[in-house]
């Protein structure tokens, strides 16, 4: 036994612990075969949370989506645009089940399919969904719309006999710390303005701790304040959560890709992925260029 | 003495001639005694086709026959007859009334109706052959071989041999039996096939000959029947097809084009029926000579009426309701409760009478078991018209392109200088205006009543839910599915359980294919 | 944007609002809430008992009648159906004001309730009908020779009630999961709960059906044994009335306090957003729907031996479309609403048709009418709009 020898022993050693630490589920093998699914379980061991695959929507003749592909890695935060008509909420609708393709594949991790589930199955999975309109419970408090969304039980009977414990409580509070709506923990939802509607919304769908959150036009509506506000939030969450934002407002986009330029952006347009890149690039893509001045 | 031979002698050559007069024994047989020996004489009588019969058959159903002891009488025009002489007699103090009873009545009637077969008038004859069909039997038989043998005309002929065939399919003779079953084959009538069913019963027939020959006749009968009875099914299924489409048209137009749901449909309909009565009423205590063009001004005034009505209730109550489909269903089951209630004040509770003019009573014979009467003829006439003017209105006018740029997309429309509130009442005016279209249909085919809405709105929600909204085809398909699909059933299973197993088709329906049969496509059909 | 009914709740945290105080002690609020047992439902519930089960039982009993004080036997029974009635409000309030499904055809459960006590009280006849016969008067009628299967277990009182609950049950149940099941909302869920009832009383008006036909049922003699016309088994039967009445609302507070009724509401408001939080609306809608129509199955068998007589006619489109203007007159998402509603409405009605019967029409017509575009919140919102006004 060399001195050498017991060098390399052990960086050999530590290089296989190393491996092992950083191995994930499937103890760093890059193959596939012979993996165990588990049910219900987001597997993001190849990158993608989420695999939208030639998906293909007509409605009467019209095609609202047109072969659409799109990947997006875990964790990623990324900015969908595109001018109206292009596809973005028919996008949404389809992962999250409210509407059937006609054709393609949408897988959320490698081994969930999102085409066989029902919307509240999707929503329970780990798929978070904010709409273009703010969709509250407009006569229930906003403590009551967080108190909805707590992730627990959704049974009958769960909910009949339901009472809240000291953890879900904090949760609550704390969450209506971060949607900046702690004062207004008692008001009714439906006298809210816009934006803390918007708000609102965004924490019902934190509440279920969502891997994936899909966010329509997330800051339609808010003031300057407030963007900057969802801004920060978004990026708050960037990481733990993947997020999908679709937005027309470009210095929010800004806003979101200010801490790295390279962050993608995709361009939507017909129902199809038109471009892809960093925000620069896309902004100086001619083609992204007609179709927005339509020249 | 001579006086007495004489008589003797004139009465003998009287009875010999057997056709001239009836005896004083034949008369006491059938005036006075028991039922059965009455009946009996009756028949003798009928039989033997005396000519003077008639007369006192007649008296006998007039109650103009009386008797005392064993002298029989007949009174006309306050003076008292000898039945059998015919001569005038002075009327005893004692004298009793023959009484008839119903099934004596029956068999006076058809010892009348078996002479009348030997009438010289051809129109008696037929008239007389029909009215035996009902109560033929075996001591009719010499009368009707009698007629058979002397009939000129031949239809007539060949309807006195199914009648002489339908006799001798009980005879004690077997080879008659079999030749009647044969020659019955030939019938057009459902009388015959239950007839010929009834010898098919296990202890009628029983020579397996006779039996054989008897379904064969069957079947050939029923095959020459079904045609009737197919066609029979689906023109009433069109014709109630034609009337819910009536019904539906006007409800498709508000709620499918605007939106509203109108529980008061039914009522409007009720509205034109009611104004069809009045134009009625008008006309037959001012134009009676016009009176069977009375419809033609009805129509009009039906469709004014629900119109105006409709245009009211649009005006005062539905406008402030749109968007709120629930609340426009309770406000106008409101609405529908106060018009029924009005209408009972003015015209009272019970069903008012709706005459048919003449042109529309009764029907045309297409074939043996098929008459298609001429008042549902003309309502799917009329059905078609109105909706081929209403397809026109809707896709060729300016109106009709207002309605629809209004209904689906009101605030645009707003801005192209339409005025909504203006078409928004021309349209529910429409719709309330072909409900009362309808209801004048249904004046001509029903009762009129207070209620008379209430009986179709739940098939015509039906119909607007199968046939989806958004477009008037849709509305065509159902109605007239719904219609043949009922009565086919009705033939199945009675009408009550076929409304039911129509309502429970329709949920089941609605379950695969929520939008109806015709829907808007596209993202606003999930509002 | 229409405007918004105020619950009791909202308003109360209306009132907090410029207190602000500090987080936890106010979320720590939330934390008892299922079960608001204040002050207020307390002693309302007591009276309403005490009324029930005491004053009222003595002022027909025991004052004599002759006195200003004595409740007639006339009053005992009408209120009486009027407590049945109130019920169904409650049950229409549940499905229609908390969770926006608007039933017309809910006279069906009420009906089916109301048979099957029928059936029990015909049997209870016993010998005594008008062809003394062990089969009821109708089925002698029509030469039937021995009760049909479905009379089966009529003679059993425990049986009867197992019915009472089970036949609405299992109608609601499989109507309400094909129902829900394909989405069918709004208007056209209305429509189809009217083509329900609709056929159902044209099946129960046939003779053949065994139920007595377009006559029904009527002619009871006795009740468990003890004769119904005498006014004790009245009052006894007035005061279950009024217990079970006061239980379905106190069991509808709690329900709609709890988790599981602002569910309904949710789903009322916003029911996509409620499937995307991950619950399934299927399952909230149809357990609702069939209590619902449980509760109105039982007030129609509370209804039958004290009215005498059920017949097809209660389950008429009619019929049912009064449940919803009574919850409408009331005033929706309340609880107490419907059951001042059902009072006022069939109040109105007695009146009237005592009065000027050819104008009852007349008035529930425009009562339909004036709910519907002057008074969406029902009398409690006209209440509660007065008081808010008095105190600011």
């Amino acid at each position: 036994m060399t001195p050498e020898l017991m060098e390399a022993g052990t960086k050999a050693l530590e290089a296989a612990r190393e491996r092992h630490a950083n191995a994930g589920q499937s103890g760093g093998r890059e193959a596939s075969y012979g993996r165990v699914v588990e049910e219900g379980v987001v597997d993001v061991v190849h990158g993608p949370i989420l695999y939208l695959d030639e998906i293909t929507v007509s409605f009467d003749g019209f095609k609202a989506l047109n072969d659409l592909s799109l990947y997006i890695d875990a964790g990623e935060l990324r900015c969908i645009i595109g001018p109206n008509g292009a596809g973005k909420t028919t996008m949404m609708d389809v992962i999250t089940g409210k509407t059937r393709p006609d054709s393609g594949k949408a897988f959320f991790g490698s081994t969930i399919d999102l085409l066989r589930l029902r919307e509240n199955r999707i929503a329970s999975i780990g798929i978070g969904r904010k709409f273009q309109k703010p969709t509250v419970f407009e006569h229930l408090s906003v403590f009551e719309n967080l108190e909805l969304a707590l992730k627990d039980d959704r049974g009958v009977k769960a909910s009949m006999f339901f009472r809240l414990n000291g953890e879900q409580l904090d949760r609550i509070g704390s969450m209506l710390q971060l949607i900046h709506l702690k004062d207004s923990a008692q008001r009714t939802a439906g006298l809210l303005s816009h934006g803390q509607k918007q708000w609102l919304e965004i924490g019902m769908l934190l509440m279920q701790d969502p891997k994936l959150l899909l966010l329509d036009e997330p800051v339609a509506g808010m003031t300057d304040e407030e963007t900057e506000r969802t801004a920060e939030l978004f990026l708050s969450l960037e990481g733990n959560h993947s997020l999908v934002v679709v937005e027309h407002d470009m210095k929010f986009i800004h806003e979101l890709t200010r801490d790295n330029p390279a962050k993608k952006v995709t361009v939507l347009h017909e129902g199809s992925v038109l471009a892809e890149g960093s925000l620069a690039e896309v902004q100086s893509n001619e083609k992204v260029v007609e179709v927005y001045l339509g020249r | 003495m001579h006086l007495r031979a004489l008589t003797v002698v004139l009465v003998t050559w009287l009875l010999a001639a057997n056709a001239h007069a009836l005896t004083a024994e034949q008369v006491r047989a059938m005036a006075i005694g028991e039922n059965d020996a009455r009946a009996a004489a009756i028949g003798l009588v009928a039989a033997s086709g005396d000519d003077k019969a008639p007369a006192f058959f007649q008296a006998l159903l007039d109650d103009a026959v009386k008797t005392a002891g064993d002298k029989v009488f007949v009174v006309r025009d306050g003076k008292a007859l000898d039945a059998a002489s015919g001569a005038v007699v002075m009327l005893p103090d004692n004298a009793e009334d023959v009484v008839n009873s119903n099934r004596m009545r029956r068999e006076i009637e058809g010892a009348l109706a078996s002479l009348k077969l030997l009438s010289t008038d051809a129109n008696q004859r037929a008239a007389a052959i029909k009215e035996l069909h009902d109560g033929v039997d075996e001591s009719k038989l010499p009368l009707i071989e009698k007629a058979y043998a002397i009939e000129s005309d031949a239809k007539l002929k060949s309807e006195l041999g199914l009648l002489r065939a339908g006799v001798l399919i009980s005879s004690a003779d077997k080879t008659k039996r079999l030749e009647a079953a044969k020659s019955l084959a030939d019938s057009h009538e459902p009388a015959t096939k239950t007839l010929l069913l009834d010898r098919l019963k296990p202890d009628a027939e029983t020579e397996p000959e006779v039996r054989a020959q008897l379904e064969l006749s069957v079947s050939a009968i029923q095959s020459r029947l079904a045609w009737g009875e197919r066609l029979g099914v689906v023109f009433t299924g069109a014709s109630l097809g034609s009337i819910l489409l009536l019904v539906a048209l006007g409800l498709a137009i508000t709620y499918g084009l605007m939106g509203v749901i109108n529980m008061a449909h039914g009522e409007l309909m009720m509205i034109g029926a009611y104004a069809t009565y009045v134009v009625q009423n008008i006309f037959k205590a001012h134009l009676p000579g016009l009176f069977d063009y009375y419809i033609v001004a009805a129509i009009p005034a039906a469709f004014l009426a629900s119109a105006l009505v409709g245009a009211a209730m649009e005006r005062s109550v539905i406008r402030f309701l749109y968007g709120r489909p629930l609340e426009t269903l309770l406000a106008t089951w409101g609405i529908s409760l106060v018009l029924m209630q009005g209408v009972r004040s003015i015209f009272g509770a019970q069903n008012v009478q709706v005459e048919n003019p003449r042109w529309l009573s009764g029907g045309v014979q297409a074939m043996s078991n098929l008459t298609l009467p001429f008042n549902r003829i003309a309502i799917i006439v009329f059905a078609v018209l109105v909706l081929a003017s209403l397809a026109f209105m809707v896709a060729r006018t300016r109106l009709g392109l207002f309605v629809r740029g209004v209904t689906q997309n009101r605030p645009m429309a707003a801005c192209m200088g339409v005025n909504t509130a203006k078409v928004d009442t021309y349209a529910f005016a429409l719709g309330s205006g072909i409900a009362g279209l309808a209801g004048c249909a249904l004046s001509q085919v029903g009762n009129v009543g207070p209620d008379l809405g209430q009986g179709y709105i739940v098939d015509s929600f039906m119909v607007v839910v199968l046939g989806g909204v958004g477009q008037l085809a849709g509305t065509v398909y159902a109605a007239l599915g719904l219609g043949i699909l009922n009565k086919l059933l009705e033939g199945w299973t009675g009408a009550v359980l076929a409304k039911i197993m129509v309502l429970v088709f329709i949920v089941v329906f609605i379950q695969k294919r929520p939008q109806g049969l015709f829907a808007m496509k596209g993202r606003s059909a999930e509002a | 944007m229409s405007a918004l009914p105020e619950t009791t709740l909202s308003r109360e945290r209306e009132r907090e609002q410029p207190a602000n105080p500090p987080m936890a002690s106010s979320l720590a609020r939330w934390r008892e809430r299922p079960f608001d047992t204040s002050g207020g439902v307390r002693v309302i519930a007591l009276s309403a008992l005490l009324l029930i089960a005491v004053i009222a039982p003595i002022l027909n009993l025991a004052v004599p009648q002759g006195s200003a004080l004595h409740l007639s036997d006339y009053a005992v029974a009408l209120i009486a159906k009027i407590m049945c009635y109130a019920i169904c409000a409650l049950a229409m309030d549940l499905i229609w004001g908390y969770t926006g499904i608007l039933s017309l055809g809910h006279g069906v459960f009420f009906a089916l309730g109301g048979y099957a006590m029928g059936m029990y009280l015909m049997r209870q006849i016993g010998r005594d009908g008008n062809y003394q016969s062990d089969l009821p008067d109708f089925m002698v009628f029509l030469d039937w020779k021995a009760l049909p299967w479905h009379w089966a277990f009529s003679d059993s009182f425990v049986a009867t009630l197992a019915l009472i609950v089970l036949v609405p049950g299992l109608l609601a149940f499989v109507f309400g999961f094909f129902a829900f099941r394909s989405r069918i909302k709004g208007v056209y869920f209305s429509i189809i709960t009217q083509a329900m009832t609709f056929a159902t009383m044209l099946l129960f008006f046939r003779n053949e059906t065994g139920f007595g036909g377009n006559n029904g049922f009527t002619d009871f003699k006795r009740i468990l044994g003890i004769a119904i016309a005498r006014p004790s088994t009245r009052m006894l039967l007035f005061v279950i009335t009024g217990c079970t009445l006061l239980g379905f609302f106190l069991f509808a507070r709690w329900l709609v306090a709890s988790k599981f009724g602002r569910v309904l509401q949710a789903i009322r408001d916003a029911e996509s957003r409620v499937m995307f939080t991950g619950y399934d609306p299927l399952r909230y809608k149809l357990t609702i729907w069939v209590i619902s129509a449980v509760m109105c199955g039982i007030a129609g068998a509370l209804y039958v031996p004290q009215v005498g007589i059920i017949n097809p006619s209660e389950m008429s489109p009619a019929a049912s479309i009064e449940i919803a203007i009574w919850t409408a007159v009331g005033g929706r998402a309340s609880l107490i609403g419907p059951i001042v509603g059902a009072f006022f409405v069939n109040g109105a009605k007695s009146w009237f048709t005592q009065a000027f019967p050819e104008f009852w029409l007349y008035f529930l017509g425009a009562l339909f009418i004036a709910v519907t575009l002057f008074l969406p919140q029902g009398i409690i919102g006209l209440v509660k709009r007065r008081k808010k006004e008095e105190r600011a």
